[in-house]
């Protein structure tokens, strides 16, 4: 019995000192979801507790679908995603939410040809017919008419995607839909799909080894992917008819191109946008929040969080290859975070 | 049988405690079981047992089947197990009974620490390595020479049904390998003797040996091999091109149960597909125990006749 009494003494002090820790430790704001923007997000909740020691990020990026169940289910402060919410999954939500957009990012094709360098120009037609296993060799009429200069490689064109589910395939197959009809009504767009041909590799990487170690391959990546790795990117026939190089500022192009169309809950589709400049397959990146908070202070610290990734946070989105929101959308989503309240009181 | 009260005490709350814990391990099987099936109804209500037959796999249009996934597995699994279980053999009596000293040692150390890899080095090695080397070595002159045969029907890409084969292959070895060493060793030197001081040859000696004893040993080791080729996942959605159609062509990508739903569960927002997906864990966490319950069953029925034939 004695021994007894020691252990629950022990258990109760170390009780205490847990409290007591607590209740000295900065404010921690959970978040979960995509992971696309997770690079990112790290160095700006980084870079935010430096300047702000009083609040702390935990993030978890476990995927897009994964933050929308997380946020849906209210076990996190933010759910981030890569793709809008749907109607039918809003509905399930408790309360009405916010689609914060903090960055942008290009799904760009790759492709591994001997003697063809990089720049080999794509229309929206092709890509979709190659995807959809008609054009099945490099040497198509329908390729060569559109690469006069160089002479296209009588060789099997080798389809690579994702075969995990992702926003990167959601962007990707939403343009594919967009300006297609056939892959509208064969395939459609989602996170995973029912690929008509190719073969499947897991994450960025996954496709990236594909496409490097089979001649003749094409596949689709993100733009900081193709970059880091150096490789050979495609330019693609946009909506106004110019061929486009992706890059940062075609991708920021494609936002700014829509920003006048841009509908209030930002739950906005950027494939195929306006603009001489913009890349074609861009997407917005969000974060989710409710619009009315539970906890004041954690309210408050989001907001105030969200303010400063608009403005001082875009700066930080070139270095790690992520293009930052045009002047138009900062100032439309300045306006929204002021709808984020507590008990009808905004916290702004 | 005369005790203390305080050591019979000990020896109830020893024996409890110890079943406590046997019994915990089974109840979380059945908890496994149970939960799977519950998060699996949904697709089972919607598809019933055409989910076993069916071979689309369509987020989009949330069509569901197994079909490719069953046969992925079952193949890979299956080709495996054929290149793996020779080798393995062979190696573990030139081991036990050829090799010189010296080298026993080394030889078994280095092929137990096979094991030891983790998956997804193994399969950052298929890609770079072994998909390349099968694809322009094997692969393309068997396309071109004995292409009319199904199984070798182009076109080659490179990540395969063959490729995940070979490579769980060579993940298995360790297993084989090691207890089919173990089964030898235990065959008592005598009979060996008894076998060579009657003008047998060694390979005779293996033969009546290994026939006599072993077979149930191997058996076994071989049944343990395919419970980690049913289950591998990352290694096999590297190198297996992650197409879900069931194709005769061993060249041919193909999918495997463990992989899609590795590959899927992230990102699946849509009720059915993601019960689908439970559903196909399921399956898996079925086959896998009936192919260990039939193992069980066959194994005890060649050790009866084994231990008859002594």
């Amino acid at each position: 019995m004695k021994k007894f009494c020691g252990v629950t003494a022990g258990v109760l002090a170390m009780l205490a000192v847990v409290s007591f820790a607590s209740a000295a430790d900065p404010l921690t704001i959970n978040g979960a979801g995509a992971t696309f923007p997770y690079p990112l997000y790290s160095k700006w909740f980084y870079e935010y507790s430096n300047a702000n020691p009083g609040v702390r990020f935990n993030y978890q990026s476990i995927g897009s679908g994964g933050g929308i169940k997380q946020i849906t289910a209210g076990t996190v402060n933010f759910g981030a995603t890569d793709a809008p919410m749907t109607e039918e999954a809003m509905k399930k939500l408790p309360g009405p939410i916010l689609h914060i957009p903090t960055a942008l990012g290009a799904v760009v094709p790759v492709y591994n040809l001997d003697g063809v360098p990089a720049g080999l120009k794509l229309t929206p037609d092709v890509l979709a017919g190659i995807y959809l296993g008609k054009i099945t060799r490099w040497n198509d009429p329908k390729i060569a008419e559109l690469n006069k200069t160089v002479t296209m490689p009588n060789a099997d064109i080798v389809v690579a995607h994702r075969s995990d589910g992702s926003g990167t395939t959601d962007i990707f197959t939403n343009y594919l839909a967009t300006v297609n009809t056939e892959w509208r009504a064969k395939v459609g767009r989602g996170p995973s799909v029912n690929w008509p041909v190719g073969i499947g590799g897991k994450g960025n990487e996954g496709v990236a080894g594909v496409v490097k170690q089979i001649p003749g391959a094409i596949g689709y990546v993100e733009l900081a992917y193709a970059k880091q790795n150096r490789m050979k990117v495609a330019s693609l026939r946009n909506k106004e008819g110019h061929f486009v190089t992706p890059t940062l500022e075609a991708t920021s192009a494609a936002a700014a191109g829509m920003s006048k169309s841009m509908p209030a809950d930002f739950r906005v589709s950027l494939v195929d946008a306006p603009g001489k400049e913009s890349w074609p397959i861009s997407g917005l990146t969000w974060i989710l929040v409710y619009k009315d908070q539970k906890d004041e202070a954690r309210g408050k610290a989001m907001v105030q969080f969200l303010k400063w990734a608009i403005r001082d946070g875009q700066k930080m989105e070139a270095a790690l290859d992520y293009a930052a929101l045009p002047k138009p959308v900062v100032e439309k989503v300045d306006k929204a975070l002021k709808q984020i309240s507590f008990r009808g009181k905004s916290l702004y | 049988m005369a005790r203390k009260t305080g050591e019979n005490i000990k020896d109830l709350l020893f024996e409890r405690t110890t079943g406590g814990f046997a019994f915990l391990v089974l109840f979380l099987a059945v908890l496994l079981f149970a939960v799977l099936l519950r998060e699996s109804l949904p697709a089972l209500r919607k598809f019933g047992a055409a989910f076993l037959v069916t071979g689309t796999w369509d987020p989009v249009l949330e069509k569901f089947g197994a079909l490719p996934f069953i046969y992925g597995t079952v193949i890979s699994s299956f080709l495996a197990i054929l290149i793996a279980l020779p080798l393995s053999v062979g190696a573990a009596i030139f081991i036990n009974e050829f090799a010189p000293p010296w080298m026993k040692t080394p030889v078994s150390f280095l092929a137990e620490l096979l094991a030891a890899i983790p998956s997804v080095i193994y399969g950052l090695w298929g890609i770079f390595v072994l998909v390349p080397v099968l694809r322009d070595v094997l692969m393309k002159p068997a396309t071109k020479y004995l292409g009319w045969i199904p199984l070798f029907k182009g076109p080659v890409y490179g990540p395969s049904m063959l490729a995940a084969g070979v490579l769980l292959s060579i993940m298995i070895i360790p297993f084989i390998l090691s207890v089919s060493r173990e089964v030898l060793a235990t065959v008592p030197q005598r009979q060996k003797e008894a076998v060579l001081s009657l003008g047998g040859t060694r390979w005779e000696m293996l033969r009546i040996v290994i026939g006599q004893h072993c077979i149930p040993g191997i058996f076994g080791a071989t049944i343990l091999g395919l419970g980690r080729a049913l289950g591998e996942t990352m290694a096999v959605t590297m190198v297996i091109g992650n197409r879900p159609e069931a194709l005769l062509s061993l060249f041919q990508p193909g999918y495997s149960m463990a992989a899609v739903i590795a590959n899927e569960f992230t990102e699946a927002v849509g009720d059915v597909h993601l019960s689908s997906l439970v559903l196909i864990g399921l399956i898996l966490f079925t086959m896998t125990l009936a192919v260990n319950l039939a193992a069980k069953w066959i194994l005890t029925k060649m050790v009866a006749r084994a231990s008859r034939g002594i």
